[in-house]
């Protein structure tokens, strides 16, 4: 009866058909899932690019790819990777589509902005997959200079064009979502009272806001320069090539935390539900995330401890970057003080969270080896280095991100998943990412450098070892995407708050009606209130 | 039906509840665009501050061959567009339909009249063989020093010519709020995108007013 009643009731899903009604939405539910289908499809590009990479590495020798194909393996796989997956995934889908209805909004401020921002992925996306068609591009996602302005003859140009046209897709994602923030917030809905996810996406869209133009800049020099040769990157014109890395990471940098930050959020939304509490120490969680907003510009320098850079500037950067160590620790102490004598209980996406916290626990430890000057030019450039930012960005991002498609998936699709597969893709992702990645850490400090397929015969048991956890990492990824398709059509209705959880995005049927609410929210309550939410645990320890 | 020809004119959109949050919204969007305005051409300073300050003769000598006449002419005609502009928006918010036409049409004429002198310059400039990476040469400096002087040109044509490639958005912003204007859809209630067009022309001047005496008058205190 409840089926029934569920697929005759109108929602976003079902208010109109056909491609025209999906490629034309002004719906911030739609558009997410646009961008949901859109970073996946670069997610396995990007993976298929790992996968041949693991494969090369598995012997010492340069078997399976020549040298310079490898070199371009890495750079699409870093290229797919960052760009069109881990910058857009968490802000572009679950915060296009949860932000507005946590806030109690009908929509963001700019509805057609938001579209306009999706057709500016995919447009910078297909130049950028033109490029690997083409024959691929071999600089490293870094693009560094005068490789890439002077000596590389692969695709630079056509890859760089489709990533300075995504990165206006994610500096005006940024721009609608601090407008709505600001404007859109139901009445009652104080700047305290907002759940911690939109805090998180808050901070994430100021970095995306006065990121990102710098990198735009960046990327008309290095045109300029590679078309024109007009001298401002090339010494022998006067011009300064460390100064395209200054101007780089200040963007790239900052970048690592638009991956991170939204996954934060994820995980404070994921730690109070299934604990029922409210998060521990709200006001430092909240402001913890602005901190690691404006610390993250102040750093770019220590990717620089080794390229011409004094070694003044060195220990400043050095120091300044341990700071970051104090919000994001504050962040995970808060999250375990959140658990203390709440009723834990383990769905999917709390395993998912607990994932999450102890791989970037390891993931931000090492980050304070690599910022410390003399530990650096040791581990520069080395596995070391690569095992380190894969701990947060696929331990930490990519777990928060499936944590949060597990828990939202209900809401988005009026279906749940199938709990037994989910638990055991969750394991199965955990145990072989830790596998593919905690070798890499032994390898760079022993002295395997990055970048490079050939390498002596003792690194290879680790080699093996990483290739090994790599396969496991694959087929976990892959199940998710089968049972999560397979439970569209089969799984359990989901009601309105499977989860017992306490946000506004939950007072609504599922899937969502298509403008959210039928009447604007009053909210009364601070964020995490639980005593309103009656019954409707579904499981308990 | 007369109500919906009221809603047609306040152009509320579904999201919003009432016209003055549209309002709040629109403006603080064009603020915190024009914020990413100011990091696009704020790395541009940024690159230019680095060459400068390692090559300040050869700048000021590079600098000394602009012709500071024309750009000082073509600096005044730029704020006679941002007074037109802020005409335009107060002719709005007394509701005269016709001035709002005519400030506009004047702001996008003096508009045109900057890119046809900048377009004459950079004209200037082709023939005497001061663009960079096209057999580049500046006679008043040494062979040695090229690679610096050309600097300042790579700098000063990727400066201007963004700043003239977002005078070229601003025409076009320009050519829609003349059209919307011509067909009464503004008046003393609803004049958000003239408003919020305007914040953006002024930015665009702004950034000229920067431009201006860093590009033409630093060799000015070597001569004094």
């Amino acid at each position: 009866m409840i089926t029934a009643a569920a697929q005759e009731r109108e929602h976003y899903l079902n208010a109109s058909y056909g491609l025209k009604s999906w490629l034309l939405t002004k719906d911030h539910k739609r558009i997410g899932l646009l961008y949901l289908m859109t970073v996946t499809l670069f997610f396995f590009l990007g993976g298929a690019f790992a996968t041949l990479i693991r494969i090369e590495l598995l012997t010492p020798q340069g078997d399976l790819v020549s040298s310079d194909t490898y070199n371009k393996l890495f750079t699409m796989h870093g290229v797919a990777m960052v760009f069109f997956f881990l910058i857009p995934s968490i802000p572009a889908t679950l915060g296009n589509f949860f932000l507005p209805m946590m806030i109690g909004a009908r929509d963001l401020a700019f509805p057609r902005i938001n579209l306009l921002s999706w057709y500016l992925l995919v447009i910078g996306g297909l130049f950028s997959l033109a490029a690997m068609l083409a024959g691929g591009v071999d600089t490293g996602w870094t693009f560094y200079t005068p490789l890439s302005t002077s000596y590389s003859n692969t695709w630079v140009i056509l890859t760089a064009l489709g990533i300075f046209i995504a990165g206006f897709s994610s500096i005006l994602t940024g721009l609608n979502f601090i407008v709505t923030v600001h404007r859109m917030r139901a009445p009652g809905m104080t700047w305290f009272r907002l759940p911690l996810f939109v805090w998180a996406n808050y901070a994430t869209s100021l970095i995306q806001v006065l990121g990102t133009p710098v990198l735009a800049v960046t990327i008309v020099l290095l045109f300029c320069e590679r078309v024109f040769h007009i001298g401002i990157f090339d010494p022998k014109l006067g011009g300064d090539p460390v100064l395209f890395q200054h101007m780089f990471w200040f963007y790239s940098h900052p970048a690592v935390y638009i991956m991170i930050l939204p996954a934060m959020g994820v995980i404070s939304e994921l730690v109070s539900t299934f604990s029922r509490k409210p998060v521990f120490g709200y006001g430092f969680v909240a402001f913890s995330s602005v901190a690691i907003a404006v610390l993250g510009f102040l750093v770019w320098g220590h990717h620089l401890f080794v390229s011409t850079q004094s070694v003044y500037a060195g220990m400043v950067f050095s120091f300044l970057s341990y700071f970051v160590a104090i919000p994001s620790a504050i962040k995970v102490f808060n999250w375990t003080a959140t658990l203390y004598k709440g009723s834990i209980s383990f769905a999917t996406p709390m395993l998912y969270a607990f994932g999450f916290i102890g791989l970037f626990t390891i993931g931000g430890l090492t980050g304070l080896f690599v910022a410390c000057l003399g530990f650096d030019v040791h581990v520069h450039d080395t596995y070391f280095v690569v095992a380190h930012f894969h701990y947060i960005m696929v331990g930490g991002t990519i777990m928060a991100y499936l944590g949060g498609i597990h828990y939202w998936w209900p809401k988005m699709t009026g279906r749940m998943y199938p709990e037994g597969w989910a638990k055991l893709s969750a394991l199965v992702i955990f145990l072989g990412f830790n596998l593919t990645f905690f070798p890499q850490f032994i390898l760079g400090y022993v002295g395997m450098p990055r970048r490079y397929h050939v390498y002596p015969e003792e690194f290879q048991v680790l080699h093996v070892l990483s290739t090994a956890g790599a396969s496991v990492l694959a087929v976990g990824y892959l199940m998710p995407m089968v049972y999560l398709i397979w439970s569209l059509r089969y799984g359990a209705v989901a009601g309105a708050n499977p989860w017992g959880a306490s946000g506004l995005e939950w007072q609504v049927s599922s899937p969502p009606p298509k403008h959210n609410f039928e009447e604007t929210p009053v909210v009364t309550t601070d964020a995490y209130d639980y005593s309103k939410v009656m019954g409707e645990v579904i499981e308990v320890g | 039906m007369a109500d919906h020809a009221h809603v047609e004119t306040l152009a509320l959109r579904e999201q919003f509840d009432t016209a003055a949050q549209q309002k709040d919204a629109s403006t603080l969007g064009m603020w915190i665009f024009l914020i990413t305005e100011i990091m696009f051409f704020g790395g541009m300073f940024m690159v230019y501050t680095v060459y400068r300050s390692a090559y300040p003769d050869v700048f000021a000598i590079a600098s000394s061959t602009l012709n500071v006449y024309i750009g000082a002419a073509n600096t005044v005609v730029l704020l006679c567009s941002s007074l037109t502009m802020v005409l335009a928006v107060r002719a709005a918010q007394l509701g005269q339909k016709k001035a709002i036409v005519t400030f506009i049409v004047l702001t996008l004429i003096l508009g045109f009249v900057f890119l046809g002198v900048k377009a004459y310059e950079w004209n200037e400039k082709f023939q005497e063989h001061h663009i960079p990476g096209l057999s580049f040469h500046l006679e008043e400096v040494a062979p040695g020093l090229q690679g610096q002087a050309q600097l300042f040109f790579s700098l000063y044509f990727a400066m201007t010519g963004l700043h003239a490639l977002h005078m070229v958005i601003g025409a076009g912003i320009m050519f829609v709020l003349i059209r919307h204007a011509m067909q009464g859809r503004y008046n003393a209630e609803y004049y958000t995108p003239v408003d919020v067009g305007g914040l953006y022309w002024h930015f665009v001047d702004i950034i000229w007013i920067f431009l201006f005496p860093l590009l033409y008058l630093i060799d000015r205190h070597l001569k004094g």
